[in-house]
């Protein structure tokens, strides 16, 4: 196989709650707390360090770069994508907390510095659920974007992406330089070997700030108020099926 | 307020999706023009002519919007952005593809799933897997939104909208079609099914899921769905998947079998109005959100289950 020669990939990952946790809100609906609760990987990125990593190792890329923007605590979730396998890593740090639009400035401005060939994100940060990073830094590059990938084929000077969509699965061809963004089914992502975690901490990690890149990253939203949602009451439990066909019918469903 | 919903639709049919977006549009208020772009889709925009509360239709009809790909689309979209204060389309994944692409060349950030309008720029939308809900003022000048459908009803028919040409953006001739492949399904559509039957992983392999959910969700003339686990190991096609990362469903009946209730799946059900669960372990969380719960096995209760339906429903 032939490498692609300077084939660079940018990996953006975010730190965010671990999705095994229930979060709640606080109780001056100032937002949700964050303070004490384990943090971890969106696990989108997972996916997406993943398939960069199989991209070199297949002999398609030469470089990962992992990308985080957010507070010095970020610096773990960089540390993990390179346990990974990841290269090298940038993190971004900044204590505000940074709409997709600013992080897409703030990744554009690297896209230009470093020349990748692709970038792959996460298609959602499972913290704001925005779903938009990707598709917002395609726009600014002026790049196509291959959303809600399945699987990633790169041939010369264009990259093939199946994409998951309601109702089934597209294909699509895109120039490179390009946008990936992940899906669930692109890969299952390797856990980082304790031999790796030891090396990874002596990869480089650049540290640099959105003002440092020129990025703008004011908000074009305010939060007005997070507030918990209306929870279920657990109902009741039934014997056997003929009650529960009983219980459908006088609900009218039956 | 002028307002502009990008119409979801197959060239031949308009989703039922975007008739929800737009009672999300009204709520806004003011003019509502909606944006069919698509290939041969005047009967697209016919339909959309004919939905109450719709002023103009726009149709951009050209083989560059035959797919929805996002980069023509988003170009066109931007192109005829001027005259609106909002742009709006329902949280489909062609919503989800093209629409922030709009936002970013337009300088604002994208307000995902709108579940509530507050204000001409406030919206309520779910975060953190739908635990917690966020209102939120947009402080652009444009709004971009994509409104989750099950939050809001269709609007109705009646409709006498007249449709208005438009041309073609440039393509930024990036991107191309190679192929796609959608199931041709008898079954109503998941997202707007009346009943939805979900399998987890709990039915082991595709035969089984075949052999027990599809006939169930049969026998209620319902839609047949998922989780994540099923899907990844290939037991149910991707779409199917129900959760925060899949389709959202509020169907009036939910049935969940085989699925323990975690939080991701959770995210996408829990606004249903009866939720039905069926799992052999009584500490499964589903329990926690189940009206009706049946505690057993699957494989024996699924038959019985499947017959008494089709026995009550003729
Ligand atoms: C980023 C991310 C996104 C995700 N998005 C989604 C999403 O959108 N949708 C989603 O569903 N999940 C999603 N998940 C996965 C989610 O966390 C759970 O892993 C998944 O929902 C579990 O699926 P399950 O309930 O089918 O399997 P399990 O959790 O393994 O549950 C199987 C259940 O079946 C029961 N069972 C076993 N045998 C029988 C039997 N014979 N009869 C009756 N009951 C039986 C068991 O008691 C158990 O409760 C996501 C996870 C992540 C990390
Ligand atoms: N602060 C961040 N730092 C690095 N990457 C990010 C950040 N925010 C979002 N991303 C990337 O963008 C993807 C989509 O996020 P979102 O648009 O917020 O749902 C994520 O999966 C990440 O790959």
């Amino acid at each position: 196989m032939e490498t692609i020669p300077d084939m660079k990939i940018l990996v953006p990952v975010k730190r965010v709650v671990d999705f095994n946790v229930k979060v709640r809100v606080k109780a001056d609906g100032s937002g949700v707390d964050t303070a004490s609760v384990k943090m971890s990987m969106n696990p989108f990125d997972e996916i997406a360090v993943e398939e960069a990593i199989r991209l070199k190792e297949a002999g398609k890329a030469d470089e990962v770069i992992a990308v985080s923007v957010g507070p010095a605590q970020a610096m773990e979730t960089i540390r993990t994508a390179l346990a990974m396998g990841a290269d090298r890593g940038i993190l971004v740090r900044t204590d505000e907390a940074v709409e997709p639009l600013g992080v897409a400035r703030v990744l554009k401005a690297l896209a230009e510095k470093e020349g990748p060939g692709l970038v792959i994100l996460g298609k959602q940060a499972i913290d704001g659920d925005n779903n938009q990073t990707g598709q917002m830094l395609a726009a600014l590059l002026g790049w196509a974007q291959g959303t809600f990938a399945s699987r990633v084929e790169i041939g010369d000077g264009e990259v093939t992406v199946t994409r998951e969509i309601d109702g089934g699965l597209q294909t699509v061809r895109l120039k490179t330089p390009a946008i990936v963004t992940t899906d669930l089914r692109l890969n299952e992502p390797r856990y980082a070997s304790l031999p790796n975690i030891m090396k990874a901490k002596k990869k480089p990690v650049e540290e640099t700030t959105p003002e440092a890149l020129g990025a703008d990253i004011s908000p074009r939203l305010r939060v007005v108020r997070t507030s918990e949602p209306a929870q279920r009451q657990a109902g009741i439990k039934l014997g056997s099926v003929p009650e529960l066909v009983g219980k459908l019918k006088e609900a009218g469903v039956l | 307020m002028a307002i502009l919903l990008i119409a979801d639709h197959d060239n031949s049919t308009l989703s039922d999706a975007t008739a929800k977006a737009l009672t999300a549009a009204a709520r806004i208020g003011g003019p509502v023009h909606v944006l069919v772009a698509g290939s041969g889709a005047q009967p697209v925009a016919d339909a959309a002519a004919a939905l109450a509360g719709v002023d103009k239709v726009l149709l951009a009809d050209a083989p560059a919007y035959a797919h929805a790909l996002a980069e023509p689309l988003a170009a066109l979209i931007v192109s005829l952005a001027g005259g609106y204060d909002a742009i709006l389309a329902p949280a489909t994944t062609t919503g989800k593809n093209v629409l922030p692409r709009v936002a970013a060349l337009l300088d604002t950030v994208q307000v995902s799933d709108v579940v509530a309008v507050h204000g001409p720029k406030s919206f309520e939308r779910p975060i953190y897997a739908g635990n917690a809900l966020q209102v939120v003022e947009v402080l652009s000048a444009k709004i971009v939104a994509t409104i989750r459908t099950t939050a809001f009803e269709a609007a109705g028919q009646g409709g006498s909208a007249p449709v208005e040409a438009v041309a073609a953006a440039d393509d930024p001739a990036v991107s191309s079609f190679v192929g796609q492949e959608v199931a041709a399904s008898e079954r109503p559509e998941l997202t707007g099914a009346r009943i939805v039957v979900s399998g987890g992983r709990a039915l082991g392999s595709r035969e089984k899921f075949d052999e027990f959910i599809l006939p169930l969700a049969d026998a209620f003339g319902g839609a047949a769905g998922a989780s994540r686990a099923a899907v990844d190991s290939g037991y149910a096609p991707n779409d199917w998947q129900v959760g925060q990362t899949g389709k959202v469903v509020a169907p009036e009946l939910y049935v969940a079998v085989g699925i323990s209730g975690a939080i991701q799946h959770l995210a996408g059900m829990k606004d249903s109005k009866i939720i039905v669960a069926i799992n052999k372990d009584e500490e499964a969380p589903i329990f926690q959100v189940a009206d009706l719960g049946l505690v057993g096995d699957l494989f024996s209760v699924l038959p019985e289950l499947t017959q008494a339906v089709a026995a009550a429903r003729g």
